[in-house]
């Protein structure tokens, strides 16, 4: 038994919901207690679908119980296959109807239902969401897909899209584009907009690009070993990652690795002075691995910043993160833990965090801005524009994205050179986020607050973001007030600095001179 | 004038009802947690359950941002489920840790879900041995909060019934308000009350352990909320009496409820009139503003929050509008007889749901307006049908005079949007 406040992974079939809801013509029937149909308004408010997820729940009650629960499963079989006519069926159970063990698959199979079944096995009290959606795509990938033979031209599935994933939708795009310009074809883009039936042409394809390795590396690896189709490694996130990508497929198709990259604006943008402001910028990343492992680069490479933390929430994809703390020279953070990322973020002191929406919400709590790189997702990580991670766009989109939230360019200086001009004051931010300034901490209250204003995220909890001093130190007052005239977002680390200097000095009393004796010593 | 004057000849207390059974689109009983640990406030939640059951807090309440928010799951793991770790010793633990860490809390209710009801884990005896434990300091009480025992809004039921049996004996004269209201409207139904001599006035849930209303034979009590049958049963066990009376939404409802309360405190007409008469003038008038778009058009009312019957009554008597059907998951007609009394018979009475058969019945009847989950809203308006989620009900202030205005304006707004958007080419 574990006590869980917030949890970045749902049960795992709604990791099942996410593959089914992403195809078409399938359709789930899900063996589930009344309550769980919750999981609809995911995809219909979240990612503001304009259909229902093609899932029939058996809402069974407690008077059900003690009848036939298994008879209920199969009458509601039948009657979604009726009514809904699909290419095929995924059955499976949720977390209580594990418990009374109707073994879905087994009672379907005794149907006569003409279309292709497929039982989901998904252990709902040792897996997570993400397993669920990996395992559910694995299961139709082998049932479906069949060898055939491959298509005359060159062509590529891509795999992993699927509902409520981050940028999911254009991302297919991009990597189409940067297929295209290296003379690729599309084979089938699976599971999202799939049917079952295109699955059974994914064997005709030369390529697999595996897109999200959370949610098709084990298909990508059926279809290596039954299908003889090769799958990359390489996710294209961010300028170095494309061009690897491109060189990557090229290998595998025995192809020219072209490039268009006119439409890459990144590197400029990068290198131009506006962008000296980033060199160094502390920053903290948390997510699912494969978005962490690619903003990691970006990072470092691509942007100048300094990163300070990482890790990830998904424990499948736990060596990899490691590997990565390696080259990175960090102690890096498994867990979905969401009090345990707090404390990691809070220790650390980042100038930014990159993470998904729950350290959106950390951020906010610890006044340090954050910029969302990965699911779980936010009604806000499906906008209306095109705004993909991947390929050539997405390294520009990523750059605005991760820019956005800082205080920018001359604006910081500006903020240093008036930092007692009243509009300059401490709450009032960046000047390009009017209503996300954090709010001095007399105004907000944390148990009175609207369910609006929760909404639009304007709360700052009592936690000032540069509480962070030391019991046995002590500030003197006009080291204090000196430290008040530091603008606020670097307000943390010179704190945070100065005390480290004057512990390794032996100082206990922090004087105006400890500041800025402090503040040579760490001068970059 | 204070009377239900034009009583129907025939009403929906008379219509058959149409039940169903088949898939239920409907939040499960957890779902309550989201409003009553704001409201009370020394109170925690720990719901003993699955992945599913925290997922479906955090969706349902669609923000996070409390690091700690005064509600989590203890999640069942496969060691709990195959006997190798005692389930109960894993909940002391638990529980042990949680409230040592925040010892603000004063109430805590251990909430049974799903599998821990499947698995028989007997929460009403963990509560007990808890309260032993950690007495005097903390309470520990249990409920359930099931998918497989209640819908939504009956959760706030479970919860409240539970409480009931721990409340302090009194042979006060007293009056006691049920159902958890925001403060602003509570202090409203309060102010008006009093102001009319009534009182003392208790309320349950009350904001603070310390707070908890006495009950007893002289207590009377009137719902504040149409889903609070268990709650009304268990005050009565304790000897308390029920008013009933229509739910107090709109400017009739309100006053019907507020007279009922009158009359049985020998509150004189004159005095009535004196302090309603301001108040209902000003519900009139916000009404008449809000339900313009709403006058004849149609609405059908999906099951959900429980609310649907006296919300049917208020839309069709006051705002001019016509049911179709009013479905609700389920049908007390204890609590909500005074209502259907005054709904004129012709729409649908609906209990429970087979959900895919009544989505067929609202695309054939192209309702005006359809009140439904958010599974279903935007579903049903690609349809081109106008939608109103139905959990905006239960977070919203609604009730009272001064909120009867607002009420009308969550079913106008979506109409008045279909009516100001231009979307389409112009040719």
């Amino acid at each position: 038994m574990k006590l869980t406040v917030w949890t970045y992974e749902g049960p795992p079939h709604v990791g099942a919901m996410r593959v089914a809801t992403a195809m078409k013509g399938l359709h789930y029937v899900l063996h589930a207690p009344q309550g769980d149909t919750y999981a609809d308004l995911l995809f219909t408010m979240i990612e503001r679908r304009n259909h229902r997820p093609p899932v029939t729940y058996t809402t069974f009650e407690g008077r059900d119980l003690g009848e036939d629960t298994a008879g209920i499963f199969k009458q509601t079989c039948q009657d979604a296959y009726d009514r809904f006519k699909p290419q095929a069926i995924i059955v499976g159970a949720s977390c209580t109807a594990e418990l009374i063990q109707d073994d879905p698959g087994g009672l379907a199979e005794t149907m006569d239902i003409p279309v292709p079944v497929v039982a989901l096995e998904l252990p709902s009290y040792q897996r997570k969401e993400n397993f669920g959606s990996d395992e559910t795509f694995y299961q139709l990938v082998k049932a479906l897909a069949g060898p055939v033979e491959k298509t005359p031209e060159i062509t590529a599935n891509l795999i992993g899209p699927l509902a409520l994933g981050f940028r999911h939708r254009d991302d297919i795009e991009e990597v189409k584009g940067l297929l295209y310009e290296m003379g690729i074809g599309i084979n089938v883009v699976a599971p999202f907009d799939a049917t079952p039936e295109d699955l059974t042409r994914l064997g005709a394809a030369h390529v697999n690009i595996l897109m999200y390795p959370e949610h098709a590396e084990t298909a990508a690896r059926h279809m290596e070993r039954a299908l003889g189709i090769p799958y990359t490694r390489t996710v294209p996130i961010g300028v170095g990652a494309t061009h690897d990508f491109v060189a990557e497929v090229a290998r595998l198709c025995g192809v020219e690795p072209k490039k268009d990259l006119s439409r890459l604006r990144q590197p400029w943008w990068s290198k131009s002075v506006d962008s000296t402001y980033l060199t160094g910028k502390r920053v903290f990343l948390f997510g699912d691995a494969t978005h962490v492992k690619t903003a990691a680069r970006i990072a470092r490479d691509e942007m100048g910043f300094e990163v300070v933390g990482l890790g990830c929430y998904n424990r499948e994809f736990a060596r990899d993160i490691r590997a990565l703390g390696k080259e990175f020279g960090l102690e890096p953070l498994i867990t979905d833990d969401y009090l345990e990322v707090e404390k990691a973020i809070e220790e650390a002191a980042p100038e930014m965090i990159l993470g998904t929406q729950m350290e959106r919400h950390i951020g906010k709590r610890l006044g340090i801005p954050c910029a969302v790189i990965s699911a779980p997702v936010h009604v806000q990580d499906f906008p209306a524009r095109y705004s993909p991670q991947m390929g050539w766009e997405g390294a520009n989109v990523i750059f605005d994205t991760w820019i956005h939230p800082l205080v920018m360019g001359l604006e910081e200086h500006l903020l240093a050179m008036f930092r007692e001009d009243f509009e300059f004051h401490d709450e009032a931010g960046a000047s390009h986020h009017g209503g996300h300034a954090p709010r001095s901490v007399a105004e907000a209250s944390v148990a009175e607050v609207a369910p609006e204003e929760r909404i639009s995220g304007k709360v700052k909890d009592e936690v000032a973001p540069d509480a962070t001093g030391s019991d046995v130190m002590v500030w003197l007052a006009d080291a204090e007030k000196e430290l008040k005239k530091i603008p606020f977002f670097v307000r943390g680390k010179a704190r945070r600095n100065t005390e480290k200097f004057a512990a390794e000095k032996g100082v206990t009393e922090i004087s105006v001179d400890t500041l800025y004796e402090a503040k040579a010593h760490y001068a970059r | 004038m204070n009377h239900p004057a034009n009583i129907p000849a025939t009403t929906c207390r008379d219509t058959p009802v149409l039940k169903e059974r088949g898939q239920r689109e409907v939040f499960c009983g957890l779902t309550g947690i989201i409003w009553l640990h704001r409201k009370m406030q020394d109170a925690f939640f720990l719901v003993v359950g699955s992945r599913t059951c925290a997922h479906l807090l955090q969706s349902a309440a669609g923000v996070m941002i409390f690091a700690e928010p005064r509600f989590g799951t203890a999640i069942l793991e496969e060691t709990d489920l195959a006997g190798m770790a005692d389930a109960n010793d894993e909940l002391d633990r638990e529980v042990a840790r949680l409230l040592s860490r925040r010892p603000d809390i004063k109430q805590l209710f251990l909430v049974g879900s799903c599998p821990s009801e499947v698995i028989k884990l007997d929460l009403a005896r963990a509560a007990e041995r808890l309260t032993q434990i950690h007495a005097p300091h903390v309470r520990v009480l249990n409920y359930s909060g099931s998918g497989i025992e209640t819908t939504f809004t009956q959760g706030e039921d479970a919860c409240l019934a539970s409480m009931v049996p721990v409340l302090p004996a009194t042979e006060a004269r007293e009056l006691l308000l049920v159902g958890a209201l925001p403060d602003v409207v509570e202090d409203q139904a309060v102010g008006l009350l009093s102001k009319m001599g009534i009182g003392p006035i208790r309320v349950l849930p009350a904001p603070r352990s310390a707070d908890a209303p006495g009950v007893g034979p002289n207590t009377v009590f009137a719902c504040l909320q149409p889903f609070l049958g268990d709650t009304a049963a268990a005050l009565e066990r304790r000897g308390a009496r029920m008013i009933q009376a229509p739910f107090p939404f709109g400017e009739e409802g309100t006053t019907l409820w507020l007279k009922a309360i009158a009359d049985e405190f020998g509150v004189d007409d004159a005095t009535f009139e004196a302090v309603t008469a301001a108040p209902r003038a000003r519900a009139r008038t916000a009404i008449a503003n809000a339900s313009a778009h709403l006058r004849g058009k149609t609405i059908f009312f999906m099951p959900d929050s429980q609310l649907e019957i006296p919300l049917a009554r208020f839309l069709t008597r006051e705002c001019g509008m016509e049911a179709v059907e009013i479905g609700q998951p389920f049908i007390h007609k204890g609590l909500v007889g005074p209502d259907l009394d005054l709904i004129p018979a012709g729409p649908t009475i609906s209990e429970g749901q087979d959900v895919d058969k009544q989505l067929d019945r609202v695309r054939a009847a192209r309702p005006d307006l359809t009140v439904c989950g958010l599974g279903l809203a935007n579903p049903l308006e690609a349809e081109g049908l106008t939608t109103k989620w139905a959990i905006e009900l239960v977070f919203t202030p609604v009730h009272f005079y001064d909120q009867a205005g607002d009420l009308a304006g969550l079913f106008s707004r979506p109409l008045r949007r279909r009516d100001l958007l231009k979307l389409e080419a112009a040719e």
